[in-house]
């Protein structure tokens, strides 16, 4: 048995040192600038759950070290792939990189464990996803982040409880799945109102386009009410975000080179993009494909193009006008929860705020630590509930703090959280979570 | 170290808190000190000082070492266990025990994070000037024992200067109480001050008090950009020779301004030699008169430009990005060597030199910034470990500019510390005389040589150790 586990790390190791980057882990001079970025490390104190304390490890597991075992593996999915650390990092290493990386590695040694998987797959489409067939493209993807990530956890004894349980409260809180896309509803191309500014494509995402068609939809009616023609690629895919962030890198390669291909084709100006977490793969496409020379200029010309809605409305659209007519009404109190990887990945963590102070009768109030994760980071809140929620709970006593309406977020994965936050923390029972898209559309003159 | 060891441990802290894993050794095998790496026998976090001497009496009993750790930043090789042993964590003990505002001190726990603790005693309106770079992840616990300085070192000085009064325990395991909310205190030796910056090798601290001083009233930032760097490193002197003590004093080179603004993005001028950070802080007329005064100086030293932040926001914008400069130096090579030369005020302008014609002589770049009021220059090497060549003509580069640096009648480390890679120098700053004192001393506190070993005093060589593969 040690002799086989030894053999597998030996393997491990050698995956790790063909795909880890070493000169990424070397730019890391160990300055801890980024501990107390890193949600794992406020949360636990403890130097392994800390970015440095993570490429430390794969440092260590590449030059032979340590041995990539177990706990290795564990390590390296309980990081939430946040990406906090990064803006924090006066070196500029590539954490995001880097995890990816050394989560392909641990991917491609994952076999044994396929049994687990199955079983949870199961579980997860049985509870989850009801309507299998509709969430094929989500399905895939959880797959595969289930593949690295829940290992660790089926591993411990009353994980697959603590997960069933997870998961029913994650039901309790889950819209009803549309089963017509924005496409069905609207057409491929719908026209902008009066000037046109630019022709943008949509990126519809998977969850957005089941869970949350109705945002979809509203965030064609901003950018055409904003002057943009909007252009819906029907034969765009899956982002592949999950699969990158999981390490099924082929697959996400291959999602990748449709997109790029559907929306070429649609010749579009802008990719926008109104779910952080698709938004920030999208945009860094050209490091995804950086080894395939062939396709660096049109990844290059996709990566460009990306940019999250509030970020096009701020930058580039004409001034949305809201309705101001019930002034007289106490103001609404609202909060705003960054996406993690809008805020760190795209940066463009302003924007959604430029836009939520600026209307009429609201009364925004920044939280306390409103960049730091809400523990949802892409189903990380299903593979390891015991820090997501310890990490929500936080999370849920800042947002009481502001006394809120609406909680306002940027990426459906994060709107689930809190509303499962508001589910089991809420002070009050008036609290909702809302996408910004949805918040401002409801606002905007002449449109309800 | 034995499993009865390790379960003695255990029956202290709890199963939580002891741990021998490869995970855990792997992570505390080093600090922010560049090619240094060795793994300890276990990681242990106390929660107080009763299990902390509860601990060291068992360590003691069985001669196994003990490395006191706060959050691993410090640049000295401090926290690396070069022999092994166990490594105390003391991010448990962060509690802020009190503030006295009668007295103006503050008493906390040696795991407090510099800068939560900056901030919460501000937040009462009372200041605490010890401002080292790596305040938003370093202990006040490390501060002490490596004397941290910042970047308000020049008007207030370093944590030396702010500490009261300890609570350590000794290798023995004996909790020992020195100093107090005094503001005098003569009875016998003066241990507080021993022990601070003693680098973990005397004592392990487990409570401070430490002096609190009354808010600044007013504060006022300015860059001044020069073509020349000798000019800059001359208006450092200039300003101090005119009897103008400004609180903050830091000079970057144009490498160091490059990669600052690379990261900081704030649209400093990339083309200028050197950039002198000046702030001021006190009553609103003195401060205005001495930025008046400091602005006439530059622009007599040929300042090519002087800006003076618009609001405190600019104004922090502008400290934190010096903050970044060691670590943003990361970006050019993949090792950064930093060393910590320090010379009197008026000779900063010959210590550059020095530096530039040295890294000239071995074909080595080196980029300097630092705390040039305080006359403490950080000479950077940006190299890459992996070339041994080019790793030996820095450190022959270093040891000329610690030779330098003393025949300015200066020193080898200004806050950084000796710990293990200045060690191979201490002797050319104190003398065979000092060291044999300094051992002495060493010896009192810690007869077995648990309390970090290997650290402070070298066996004789000169080159740097590189242990493993860091
Ligand atoms: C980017 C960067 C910038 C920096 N800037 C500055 C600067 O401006 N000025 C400056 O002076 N330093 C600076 N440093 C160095 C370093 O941050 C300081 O020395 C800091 O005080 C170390 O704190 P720490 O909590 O990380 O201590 P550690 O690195 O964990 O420990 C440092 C030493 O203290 C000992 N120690 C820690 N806790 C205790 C305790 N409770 N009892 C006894 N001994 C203990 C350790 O054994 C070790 O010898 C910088 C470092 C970095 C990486
Ligand atoms: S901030 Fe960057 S260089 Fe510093 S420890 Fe973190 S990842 Fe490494
Ligand atoms: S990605 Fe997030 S959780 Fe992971 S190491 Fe970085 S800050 Fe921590």
């Amino acid at each position: 048995m040690a002799n086989s586990s030894s053999s597998t790390s030996e393997a491990l190791r050698q995956t790790l040192q063909l795909k880890l980057d070493y000169d990424q882990l070397t730019n890391c001079m160990r300055c801890g600038f980024c501990l107390p970025a890193c949600p794992t490390f406020k949360e636990t104190g403890i130097e392994a759950e800390s970015p440095r304390g993570r490429i430390a490890l794969m440092k260590a597991a590449v030059d032979g070290l340590m041995e990539p075992d177990v706990r290795f593996e564990e390590q390296m999915s309980h990081c939430l792939g946040c990406r906090a650390c990064e803006p924090a990092c006066p070196a500029d290493v590539k954490y995001g990189q880097l995890i990816e990386q050394a989560r392909d590695a641990i991917e491609d040694h994952t076999t044994q464990h396929r049994v687990w998987v199955k079983g949870v797959r199961k579980l997860v489409f049985k509870q989850l996803f009801p309507h299998q067939g509709r969430m094929k493209m989500l399905g895939k993807g959880l797959r595969f982040y289930q593949r690295s990530g829940l290992q660790s956890v089926v591993r411990k004894t009353g994980a697959v409880k603590l997960f069933s349980k997870q998961l029913s409260s994650l039901e309790r809180i889950l819209p009803k799945a549309s089963g017509k896309g924005v496409v069905d509803q609207l057409g491929t191309r719908i026209p902008a109102k009066g000037k046109k500014i630019a022709t943008v494509g949509m990126f519809r995402g998977c969850l957005m386009d089941t869970l949350f068609m109705e945002t979809n939809y509203k965030t064609v009616g901003l950018l055409t009410e904003a002057g943009f023609e909007v252009v819906i690629p029907d034969q765009q895919n899956c982002c592949g975000a999950l699969h990158a962030h999981s390490g099924e890198t082929t697959q996400a390669k291959e999602l990748a080179k449709n997109n790029i291909r559907a929306f070429q084709e649609a010749g579009v100006d802008y990719i926008i993009s109104n779910a952080g977490g698709c938004g920030a793969i999208l945009v860094e496409y050209d490091h995804l494909l950086h080894d395939e020379p062939e396709w660096q200029e049109q990844s290059l010309w996709f990566a460009k193009r990306v940019k999250d809605i509030s970020a096009i409305l701020v930058e580039k659209g004409n001034p949305l006008l809201f309705n101001n007519s019930n002034d007289k009404s106490e103001p609404v109190r609202i909060t705003y929860q960054d996406s993690c990887h809008l805020k760190n990945v795209m940066k463009a963590g302003a924007a959604p705020r430029k836009l939520l102070s600026s209307l009429p009768n609201v009364d925004f109030v920044e939280m306390q630590d409103a960049g730091s994760c809400c523990g949802s980071a892409g189903i990380y809140n299903v593979t390891q509930p015991e820090m997501a929620n310890q990490i929500l709970d936080h999370k849920m006593q800042h947002v009481n703090a502001t006394r809120p309406h609406y909680i306002v977020t940027s990426n459906p994965g994060c709107l689930l959280q809190m509303k499962l936050g508001i589910d089991k923390h809420a002070d009050n029972n008036q609290m909702q979570a809302i996408h910004i898209v949805d918040f401002l559309y409801e606002r905007m003159k002449g449109l309800n | 170290m034995n499993n009865t060891i390790k379960q003695e441990l255990r029956d202290i802290v709890g199963q939580n808190y002891f741990k021998d894993d490869e995970e855990s050794l792997v992570t505390h095998s080093y600090d922010g000190t560049p090619m240094l790496q060795s793994l300890p026998d276990g990681v242990i976090y106390p929660k107080d000082t009763a299990e902390v001497s509860a601990i060291m009496k068992i360590l003691n009993r069985n001669h196994v070492p003990l490395v006191s750790r706060g959050s691993g930043t410090n640049l000295c090789g401090g926290t690396v266990p070069v022999q092994g042993g166990v490594v105390m964590v003391m991010h448990r003990m962060n509690a802020i025990l009190e503030v006295d505002l009668q007295n103006l001190t503050a008493t906390v726990q040696p795991g407090m994070i510099t800068k939560q603790f900056i901030e919460h005693v501000e937040g009462m309106g009372l200041f605490y000037p010890p401002d080292p770079s790596s305040m938003s992840i370093s202990t006040i616990g490390g501060n002490i024992a490596e004397c941290s300085g910042g970047l308000r070192g020049l008007k207030y000085g370093t944590t030396k200067d702010y500490v009261l009064g300890l609570e350590c325990v000794l290798a023995s395991g004996e909790i020992v109480r020195t100093g107090g909310k005094l503001m005098k205190d003569v009875a016998g030796y003066d241990l507080t001050k021993l022990l601070i910056g003693s680098e973990g090798t005397l004592a392990i601290i487990t409570e401070a008090t430490l002096k609190l001083i009354p808010m600044p009233k007013h504060k006022k930032t300015m860059l001044a950009m020069f073509t020349d760097l000798y000019s800059a490193a001359r208006t450092v002197s200039h300003i101090i020779e005119n009897r103008i003590i400004p609180a903050t004093l830091e000079f970057m080179d144009n490498p160091t301004i490059k990669v600052v603004d690379d990261y900081a993005k704030l649209g400093l001028p990339l083309d200028m030699a050197a950039i002198l950070l000046i702030e001021q802080d006190g009553e609103p007329e003195m401060v205005e008169r001495d930025i008046q005064r400091i602005s006439e100086i530059c622009r007599e030293e040929q300042a090519a430009q002087i800006s003076i932040a618009n609001n405190q926001e600019e104004a922090l914008k502008l400290l934190t990005a010096r903050r970044s400069a060691f670590t943003a130096l990361a970006r050019l090579r993949p090792t950064t060597i930093l060393e910590d030369a320090t010379v009197p005020r008026s000779k900063i302008a010959e210590m550059v030199l020095e530096i530039n014609r040295i890294a000239l002589k071995y074909n080595v770049q080196i980029c300097t910034f630092g705390h040039a009021g305080d006359g403490n220059l950080h000479p950077t090497a940006t190299t890459d470990a992996r070339d041994k060549e080019e790793i030996h003509r820095v450190e022959e580069a270093f040891a000329e500019i610690f030779e330098a640096a003393i025949a300015l009648g200066g020193t080898i480390t200004g806050e950084h510390g000796v710990g293990l890679v200045k060690a191979p120098f201490l002797e050319w700053k104190v003398g065979a005389a000092g060291i044999e004192l300094m051992k002495g001393i060493k010896l009192a506190f810690d007869p077995m040589h648990l309390l970090n070993p290997g650290k402070i005093f070298a066996k004789e060589t000169r080159r740097r150790v590189v242990l493993n593969r860091g």
